[in-house]
């Protein structure tokens, strides 16, 4: 892309990018260190993703009024109308990410010296390790401004909402078994729903990449594999 | 599962572009030439009944040439003429058997500058009339009122309708020039950066007064301000060195243009 007559309009949509590459580098990082925390049940490594999440919160913040700011003085068209717009959206879901990441983490203090069945750590493991891919690709995705490797993104996260739905009918048995299972299971549900919800969000920054490379918006419904909710249905007849 | 793309320059509201409106002004193979120079090359372009065309582009790419050949006010000067055909209501008016003053009367034309005649505001607008028909003195103050009306000047000058035009501030001269132009019961009218001279307040009042009168008159105007095409216009046509690159929906053309070119222009880029 050519470079602007006004240079400083390339440096404020320099610094929106920048910021959102942070932004991604630090929910990224979160992820990461939320489920190792989980799995190990290392609680210091669980209290630096809870710490985290404020400097994840405030460069949100900065995106947002960097942008506004950017609309308001240069009343951007076309690609830079939509780099503008897209950024907000993107700050929105990295920083949701966070959060989530982040209650995993409290979670795991919450849960700390209770049984954990391998099998569901495993299972865990697995879907964050997916979610991981699918977050550092449309990340990728982004900054590349590659619509091809978004799209992926977006067909992919099917496959976390099927891992979702075992997942939770998997702890429904173990609370079943034994209602002192309760308590550490739901922990490990909430866990379970943040990673999905995560992978919605990277669903919705392939979405805006999307429309941010084409300036069109997908016009179907997104791949959905959550049948968790026929799941109850069936234990409860 | 294939994802299916919907454009997002489908807009409602009520500026929502009407590509089914009838063609008011088609614009067949038109060279325009200066001299030697040519100023347009080959340009094809319809412009839609009721609707506010916008030409944009950078000075000199020939926006304002291709409105000055609707009414041939080009022909002002010896050594400029135009080749092609530019059809309204199925007559090419470059043909040399069209009256031009008729011509001018159905395709009326605000410039930049506003240009107040030194004589009253009742004066001013009734020149025009005055130009093409004899109306006794009550049918001329029903018209000059109805001008002034349409043109949103009425509430402001019609205790001083015998004072002269040059009194009035810029946006109120321009406003009645818009008038000057209205009176005469126009076709179509040309704006050649209408704004460009006034402050945002009557920049703004014009605007308001091009939006409303869009539901009778077929309206194309040049502008500098990409903000201002994109707020009053439903088609923006995008020239470059006398060629029209670009022609489209207002919406997607600053949303998502096609051309390279469109976007680099629009968005500050050109070189």
């Amino acid at each position: 892309m050519a470079e602007h007559i006004v240079s400083s309009y390339d440096t404020e949509l320099q610094h929106l990018r920048r910021r959102i590459s942070e932004m991604g580098g630090i929910a990224e990082k979160m992820l990461v260190d939320a489920m190792t925390g989980l799995v190990r049940g290392d609680l210091p490594l669980a209290q630096t993703v809870i710490a985290a999440d404020p400097r994840l919160d405030m460069l949100q913040r900065e995106v947002e009024e960097s942008a506004i700011l950017t609309i308001a003085r240069r009343q951007p068209l076309a690609v830079d109308l939509r780099e503008t717009i897209s950024a907000i959206r993107v700050s929105g879901d990295v920083e949701r990410i966070g959060d989530l990441a982040k209650n995993i983490a409290k979670r795991t203090v919450a849960i700390a010296g209770q049984f954990q069945p391998q099998k569901i750590v495993v299972g865990l493991q697995h879907m964050n390790d997916l979610v991981l891919g699918q977050l550092k690709d449309v990340l990728d995705a982004y900054s590349q401004q590659d619509t091809a490797k978004a799209l992926d993104v977006w067909q992919r996260d099917g496959a976390i909402d099927a891992l979702y739905t075992s997942l939770f009918r998997e702890l429904l048995t173990y609370m079943m078994e034994d209602p002192r299972n309760i308590s550490f299971c739901t922990h490990l549900l909430f866990c379970a729903k943040n990673i999905e919800r995560i992978g919605d969000h990277t669903t919705n920054i392939a979405e805006t990449v999307h429309y941010l490379v084409t300036g069109e918006t997908l016009a179907i419904d997104r791949p959905k594999n959550d049948t968790s909710i026929d799941a109850t249905l069936d234990i409860g007849a | 599962m294939s994802p299916v793309a919907v454009s997002t320059s489908s807009a409602v509201g009520k500026s929502t572009a009407n590509a089914a409106a009838p063609i008011r002004i088609a614009v067949r193979k038109l060279d325009f030439y200066y001299g030697d120079f040519k100023g347009l090359k080959d340009i094809n372009l319809n412009f839609h009944d009721r609707q506010v065309t916008a030409l944009i582009g950078p000075s000199g790419c020939g926006k304002s040439t291709l409105l000055r050949t609707f009414n041939r006010i080009y022909s002002l000067y010896p050594e400029q003429r135009a080749e092609g055909e530019i059809i309204l209501d199925g007559k090419n008016v470059l043909s040399p058997s069209i009256d031009v003053n008729e011509l001018r009367a159905r395709v009326g034309m605000v410039f930049q500058k506003p240009t107040p005649f030194p004589m009253s505001i009742y004066d001013n607008v009734a020149f025009g009339i005055r130009l093409y028909e004899k109306l006794p003195r009550a049918e001329l103050d029903v018209r000059v009122e109805e001008a002034l009306r349409k043109a949103a000047l009425w509430d402001e000058v019609k205790d001083k309708l015998k004072q002269s035009g040059m009194g009035l501030s810029g946006g109120q001269q321009q406003r009645l020039c818009i008038a000057r132009t209205i009176a005469q019961r126009p076709e179509v009218i040309l704006f050649d950066e209408p704004t460009s001279a006034l402050d945002p307040i009557s920049t703004g009042k014009i605007e308001e007064l091009i939006e409303q009168l869009r539901s009778e008159f077929t309206i194309v105007i040049v502008t500098h301000n990409m903000q201002q095409a994109a707020r009053i216009s439903q088609f923006t046509a995008f020239m470059y060195l006398g060629e029209l690159v670009e022609f489209d929906v207002t919406t997607k053309m600053f949303m998502n243009p096609s051309k390279k070119q469109t976007q680099d222009y629009i968005t500050g880029r050109f070189g």
